[in-house]
């Protein structure tokens, strides 16, 4: 489904601050199932996910997504497939500050334009789903870590995507809330069909049992790659 | 969990690979700009305090372009329909390039020029009045049937000088000897921008106080039997009486609106530099991006937000501000001109007088004046902060990613 | 010279639009040199972001262009008390030499604005940005235009002196005087209308025929500027004497006034639109056969197409109207 070929990602290119995040990376990932992008911080797992969810555009390299080249892309494009294909949950949550939890989760729709009646109720399902209904109408500072990340969580699953990417979903979260939202992830999503691509080093998510693929990356390069 | 029936189906569908027009054409333009209106109107509301300082001095600044011209504008309407009645040609004697009177046998002469319906001879003249330092204008108005010491005076001159109906005005005439006069009657207010400080007299104490001689005049007004044959007519008068200036009501009408225009124009320039201020504020504010909102963009560009939208957003918020301050302004300007007495740029427009006309202008909107504004206070703004907005909405998602 | 706040104004417009063309002419050529869609350095990356700034800027420069357009023909109007001999605009803008030829830039520079833009559309839609160089050469030809336009518009300005005595309209615009301006007037009114209405037939079929042949796409361009230019002389020739139901008063410029209840906004904004529309569709043409634009071409044609020929409806509509309910007999 996804392929990346020999990808490169350079950040300040000539600069003194020059930095290689990612080195000739080739990967292939299948439609479905559990993928876990293990390794140390500034291994190029958090680089390598903005690439394969058309955050951002490699240096050098192609990116295919089913066929379709996709590293060359304007970026209206590439925000299209975006849209679509991929959802985003974030280390920091990265809710917006001032709007409720309602409006947070229909934020990623209103560049499509959907009919406002039928976007609020298809978000008013999702937080249903994520036993969030009560905090709709609240401001998304008054959460707590746990209903924050399942906002997030929410929020990613708006536009329906095929693919969800969570990096370090666990990172600010204590062990019981790690769970839960593992379990979300993991359990629910997984089994609807959704591909899910995660990236922690945190041991209680990739020595998961749902856990289908485990990559591991050192230095933007892999170094490791096991189906479990 | 169980999965509810048909919830999801992307395991079935392909996936979009890339949007065709149809899909741009089918998601509805105005939803989706109403859905950033909203997020734009939410963001500047979150934000108030920093956008109010900029969106009070922009108001500001359409306020005072506006007064200008809707007070330059309200007073050549009124100067122009009141010179409407003012006669077509206007013929005064010259001595040496100065004023001189007329000798009444000037108006057989004018009478018998080809094009002049009439010609009759006008008394009228300054006089200073030491005791309020201004000067009166002077008039003989025959058809009021004064008698020899009977004045009628404007409603300005009865207010500064604090006199009535049955009260003695006393002159000097030119011999120097005083000449009281009697006040009947008094103007008016409704008519104040002519005849302010206007005094009205009969021509026997005209003559006595001017000392003037019975066969002269101060001018000649005609009325011409085809108004656009004013200008030949005032070639033939010419011709025909050398030491003559024959004046046309269109003159006067272009020296007015020249003046009042160039005046507008001065002010303008005058307020340019509190534009240019503006417009640096303007700058200043919009490229001062704080961290919250670089934040703010990155992670909307991260969940499905494009550059477009944003800049698209950034545009709104401008619109809005400038829509507000143009509202706010321009209501402000109108009521204070129109309403509130017009104290503001009144001295720049009207001249420089003592005795000031107490009138109430009438309210006039017109595109041209709504252009101007425009182009003059909303186009500088965008301009300041087309390049910082975009700079803005480029900002990389990537950065929200590290958090 | 005289300064008044419409011509303040008006400059400030000129000097933004200067401006702004410039900037992006600039970043165009910055473009031309290095752009390479199938690069992913940073350099590609910048670019592409300032693609953005660069359509804002022109969308920008249109905008103030058509305000520039309204208030410059508003502005000679009000001045026309201001000149002995000029009635209205027509008078103010023959005072010196650069009148004229600052109307036209200005209707030049806004059609070309607009043709850019529809460019810019269309190539927004490609996923490989097939029109860019098309587009940015197109650019820099536009910047010396600006700067023309605005440099002529203050030569206008600078050299309005009052106390000229200028041509009214009445014999600039008379079948007497000279130049194009009454040759105009001097048509007579029979060929006239019949040649305003055969333009109108020909565009009909015109639009029909590209719609069927779209290689007919620079013609039919062309066709649209040609009914755009026989309107306008439609609108001297015969059009203005039946809306002020005068025989002798040809000018275009007084329509806009208060005194006819406006109709001259609600004959040239149509009229304008259409063209830039029409013409639009025409320059787009030739570049269907480009596989990324292929599924956006066709449509926006259609579109385009539709709205000029409604825009050109409504024009030749009201003019008919305004014909019909004058009391102005003109012909036999």
């Amino acid at each position: 489904m996804i392929e990346l070929r020999e990808v490169s990602k350079v950040f300040n290119q000539g600069q003194p601050n020059e930095c290689r995040a990612l080195r000739k990376l080739s990967l292939h990932l299948e439609r479905g199932g559990i993928t876990v992008f293990k390794g140390p911080s500034g291994s190029g797992k958090t680089t390598l996910l903005t690439l394969i969810g058309c955050l951002a555009r490699p240096t050098a390299g192609r990116i295919t997504l089913d066929g379709r080249l996709l590293s060359n892309l304007p970026e209206r494009f590439l925000t299209e497939v975006r849209r679509h294909t991929f959802g985003f949950v974030f280390q920091q949550f990265n809710l917006i500050r001032g709007l409720t939890v309602l409006e947070n989760v229909m934020l990623p729709a209103y560049p499509l334009g959907k009919p406002y009646r039928e976007l609020r109720d298809g978000a008013r399902a999702l937080l249903d789903r994520f036993r969030l209904a009560a905090k709709a109408d609240s401001r998304v500072e008054w959460l707590s870590g746990g209903e924050a990340q399942r906002t997030a969580l929410a929020r990613a699953l708006i536009n329906d995507p095929a693919v969800l990417i969570a990096d370090e979903p666990t990172a600010n979260l204590d062990s019981a809330l790690s769970r839960e939202v593992l379990g979300l992830l993991l359990g629910e999503l997984a089994m609807q069909g959704r591909t899910v691509l995660i990236s922690s080093h945190d041991p209680l998510v990739f020595e998961a049992v749902q856990v289908d693929r485990i990559i591991e990356l050192h230095d933007g390069r892999m170094v490791g790659d096991s189906q479990c | 969990m169980p999965v509810e029936a048909g919830k999801c189906d992307c395991h079935t569908t392909p996936l979009l690979l890339f949007p065709t027009a149809a899909d741009s054409a089918m998601r509805p333009l105005l939803e989706r700009q109403k859905y950033l209106i909203d997020y734009t109107l939410a963001a500047l509301l979150r934000r108030k305090t920093r956008n109010l300082g900029l969106l009070l001095v922009y108001t500001l600044l359409v306020f005072l372009f506006a007064s200008v011209l809707l007070l330059s504008q309200g007073l050549r309407r009124e100067a122009a329909l009141l010179l409407q009645d003012a006669p077509e040609v206007v013929v005064q004697k010259l001595v040496a390039g100065r004023h001189d009177p007329l000798p009444a046998a000037w108006l057989d002469t004018l009478r018998r020029i080809r094009g002049v319906s009439s010609a009759k001879g006008r008394l009228w003249g300054y006089y200073y009045d030491p005791a309020i330092k201004a000067n009166y204008t002077l008039m003989v108005a025959p058809e009021r049937e004064l008698g020899a010491d009977e004045i009628v005076v404007g409603a300005a001159l009865a207010r500064i000088r604090q006199i009535g109906v049955g009260d003695y005005l006393s002159l000097r005439a030119a011999d120097g000897r005083p000449l009281s006069l009697h006040i009947i009657g008094v103007l008016d207010s409704a008519s104040e921008l002519l005849d302010a400080d206007l005094l009205l007299l009969s021509e026997t104490g005209f003559r006595q106080l001017f000392q003037l001689p019975p066969e002269v005049y101060t001018d000649a007004v005609l009325t011409v039997r085809n108004p656009r044959e004013a200008s030949t007519v005032a070639g033939k008068i010419a011709l025909a009486l050398p030491a003559s200036r024959p004046i046309l009501r269109a003159e006067i009408l272009r020296t007015y609106d020249a003046v009042f225009h160039w005046r507008e124009g001065m002010t303008f320039v005058a307020l340019g530099s509190l534009l240019l201020a503006f417009l640096i504020l303007a700058w200043d504010k919009a490229a001062g991006l704080s961290a919250e909102e670089k934040r703010e963009i990155g992670i909307l560009k991260a969940i499905g937000w494009e550059t477009g939208d944003i800049l698209r957003m950034k545009l709104w918020e401008g619109a809005l501000l400038s829509l507000t301050a143009f509202l706010a302004g321009y209501l402000l300007a109108w009521w204070q001109v129109f309403y509130g007495g017009a104290r503001l740029f009144a001295p720049v427009l009207k001249g420089w007088a003592v005795l000031y006309p107490d009138f109430r202008l009438t309210p006039t909107v017109d595109l041209q004046q709504v252009l101007v504004l425009l182009a003059v206070t909303v186009l500088p703004y965008i301009v300041a902060t087309l390049i910082p907005g975009w700079r803005a909405a480029i900002v990389d998602p990537d950065a929200a990613m590290r958090g | 010279m005289l300064i008044t706040p419409a011509i303040v104004a008006l400059q400030l417009i000129a000097l933004s639009v200067a401006g702004t063309v410039l900037l992006a002419a600039g970043f165009a050529w910055k473009i031309l040199r290095h752009w390479n869609i199938y690069s992913g350095s940073e350099l590609q990356l910048r670019l592409e972001r300032r693609t953005y700034l660069i359509s804002t800027l022109l969308g920008f420069a249109l905008g103030a262009e058509l305000l520039s357009l309204l208030l410059f023909a508003q502005t000679a109007e009000s001045l026309s008390g201001q000149f002995v001999g000029a009635m209205c605009a027509t008078g103010v803008l023959n005072v010196n030499r650069f009148g004229f030829p600052t109307l036209l830039l200005k209707i030049a520079l806004f059609f070309l604005a607009a043709l850019w833009l529809l460019l810019n559309r269309v190539d927004n839609r490609g996923y490989d940005y097939p029109l860019v160089r098309v587009k940015y050469g197109l650019l820099l030809a536009l910047a010396p235009l600006a700067l023309l336009e605005g440099t002529v518009q203050t030569r206008f300005f600078l050299e309005l002196e009052p106390e000229v005595i200028t041509s009214c309209c009445g014999s600039l615009f008379s079948a007497t005087g000279q130049g194009v301006a009454a040759e105009l007037a001097s048509l007579p009114a029979r060929p006239a209308l019949v040649l305003f209405y055969a333009m109108a037939g020909l565009l009909l079929v015109m639009g029909l025929a590209f719609r069927r042949w779209p290689q007919l796409g620079p013609l039919f361009a062309a066709t649209n500027l040609l009914t755009f230019a026989v309107a306008i002389a439609g609108i001297v020739a015969f059009l203005s004497l039946y809306v002020y139901e005068n025989p002798n008063h040809h000018c275009p410029f007084c329509l806009l006034k208060a005194g006819y209840d406006y109709v001259g906004y609600a004959l040239y904004l149509p009229l304008f639109g259409a063209t830039a529309a029409g013409m639009g569709a025409g320059i787009i043409a030739p570049f269907r056969r480009i596989v990324s634009l292929q599924a956006t071409i066709p449509g926006e044609m259609r579109h385009l197409t539709g709205l000029a020929l409604t825009g050109f409806g409504v024009f030749y509509g009201l003019a008919t109207w305004l014909m019909l309910r004058s009391n102005l007999i003109l012909l036999g």
